[in-house]
C-alpha cells in the first residue's frame, strides 16, 4: 500500500502540472481502487456509476488536493463523500415515494412553468448536440444508453458531454471556475 | 468497458492546475466581500469620528488584532477544510488560544475594578447593537465565502460551513472596529464573539444545502 501512495502521489503531481499521459495512468489506476472500494459497499451497477461519478469528481476538484499531504486520504475522502451522497439521494428518493407524494401532487405547476421557461432559455445558449442531451437525459428522464444511441455516440461520450454541458451551465450562473 | 471513454475523455481535456489555487479562490470570494462590507460601513456609519486619537490607544488595537487575528485563524482553517481529508487541527487552537488570552485579559480589568464600575464595562453603551451590526456586515463576506466554498471541495460540509461563517463574522467584526468605540476587553469578549458565533452557527446550518458538490 506504501508503493501505491508513492506511485499514486507523483502520478496525480504530474497530472496536476498538465501531463496528460500520467493522468491517464493515474485515472485507471484509480478506477480499480474505485471499484475495489465501492462493490464492497453497493450493488455491481451502482458501483460503477459511483467509480464514475467519484472519478468526474476527482477531475473536477483536482486542485483541492494539497501536494504537501498524502494522497491515499485525499482519495478516500471523496471516495467516502461520493458513497454517503448516493446512500443519502437513495433514501431521499424513497422518502418521496412514500411521505411525500400527495404533497407533491397537489403543487402549484405555475412555478415549474416558470422555471421550465428559465431552463430553456439557460439551455439555448450551448452547443444543439449538447442541448439535445440534456434535454432527453435530464428532463424527459431517458437513460444514458437511450440517449447514446439516438444520437449515435457513445454511452461515455454522453454522460461526459451532460456533465460538461450541466457544467458550464452552472459556470455561466455563478461566474468562472476551473476547466 | 464504459469507464475507461471517461477516462479517456478527462484525461484529452487535462489542463495543468495553478499554483495555489484553493487560496487563491477563497481570497478572490473573501477579498470581493470583504470590500462590499467595508465600503458599507463607510458610507452608511463612517469611522468612528475619534479615530485619530484612538489609534494610540492599547484597547483600539486590542480589538483590531483580535478580530483580525480570528478572521485569519478562520480562514486558515477553512482552507484547510475546503479540501477533502485535510484537518485544520492548528488554526482551532490558535482560535481557542486568542479567545482565552481574552477571556484573561477580561478577568483582570473586571478584577482591578471597582464592584460598581464591572456592569457597565462588560456593557458598554452599544451591547444592543454591536453583536447585529456585526452580523450584518458579515454578510457579504459569508456570501463570498461560500461563493468561493462551492468550488472547492469540503467533505465535512457541517464544521467547513461552520468555520467559514465564524471567519466571515471575525472579518466583519474587524471591520466594524473601525466604528466601535468601547473600549474594555469584556465588552470585546462577549458582544464581539457572540456576533461571530451567530454568523459561525448560520454557516454550520445553510452548509448541507449550499456546499454540496
Amino acid at each position: 500500500m506504501l508503493a501505491a501512495e508513492a506511485e499514486l502521489k507523483s502520478l496525480m503531481v504530474a497530472g496536476l502540472a498538465g501531463e496528460k499521459a500520467a493522468y491517464r495512468v493515474l485515472l485507471t489506476a484509480l478506477g480499480d481502487v474505485l471499484r475495489r472500494y465501492y462493490s464492497r459497499r453497493v450493488g455491481r451497477d451502482d458501483a460503477e456509476d459511483l467509480v464514475q461519478d467519484a472519478l468526474i469528481a476527482i477531475h473536477t476538484r483536482r486542485a483541492t488536493y494539497d501536494q504537501g499531504q498524502p494522497f491515499t486520504p485525499w482519495l478516500f475522502a471523496i471516495a467516502r463523500y461520493k458513497l454517503l451522497d448516493f446512500l443519502r439521494r437513495k433514501r431521499v428518493r424513497v422518502t418521496v415515494a412514500l411521505d411525500e407524494a400527495d404533497e407533491i401532487f397537489a403543487e402549484d405547476d405555475s412555478e415549474a412553468a416558470m422555471a421550465r421557461r428559465d431552463l430553456e432559455t439557460l439551455l439555448s445558449t450551448l452547443p444543439e448536440p449538447t442541448q439535445a442531451l440534456i434535454r432527453q437525459v435530464k428532463i424527459e428522464g431517458h437513460s444514458m444508453q437511450e440517449a447514446a444511441d439516438k444520437a449515435g455516440r457513445s454511452e461515455v461520450a454522453v454522460r461526459v458531454g451532460i456533465h460538461r454541458g450541466l457544467k458550464t451551465l452552472s459556470d455561466r450562473l455563478r461566474g468562472k471556475e476551473l476547466p | 468497458m464504459k469507464t475507461d471513454e471517461l477516462i479517456e475523455n478527462l484525461s484529452e481535456t487535462l489542463e495543468p492546475v495553478p499554483r495555489h489555487w484553493v487560496l487563491r479562490q477563497l481570497l478572490e470570494g473573501v477579498g470581493a466581500g470583504a470590500l462590499v462590507s467595508f465600503l458599507i460601513l463607510w458610507v452608511s456609519m463612517g469611522f468612528r469620528p475619534d479615530l485619530a486619537t484612538a489609534i494610540h490607544t492599547s484597547a483600539y488595537w486590542m480589538k483590531f488584532f483580535y478580530t483580525l487575528a480570528l478572521a485569519l485563524l478562520g480562514f486558515w482553517a477553512t482552507e484547510r477544510l475546503a479540501r477533502p481529508s485535510s484537518k485544520a487541527g492548528w488554526a482551532f487552537l490558535g482560535i481557542a488560544l486568542v479567545i482565552f488570552a481574552l477571556t484573561v485579559l477580561s478577568g483582570m480589568q473586571l478584577m482591578h475594578a471597582p464592584a460598581a464600575a464591572r456592569m457597565p464595562m462588560i456593557m458598554g453603551h452599544s451591547s444592543r447593537v454591536c453583536p447585529w451590526l456585526i452580523i450584518g456586515l458579515s454578510v457579504p463576506i459569508f456570501a463570498g465565502t461560500f461563493w468561493s466554498l462551492q468550488k472547492l471541495a469540503p467533505t465535512r460540509t457541517v464544521l467547513a460551513g461552520t468555520v467559514a461563517g465564524f471567519a466571515s463574522g471575525a472579518l466583519g467584526a474587524w471591520i466594524y472596529a473601525f466604528r466601535c468605540d468601547e473600549t474594555t476587553a469584556p465588552f470585546l469578549l462577549i458582544f464581539f464573539t457572540l456576533g461571530m458565533a451567530v454568523v459561525g452557527l448560520a454557516g454550520g446550518l445553510v452548509a448541507r444545502r449550499v456546499l454540496r458538490w
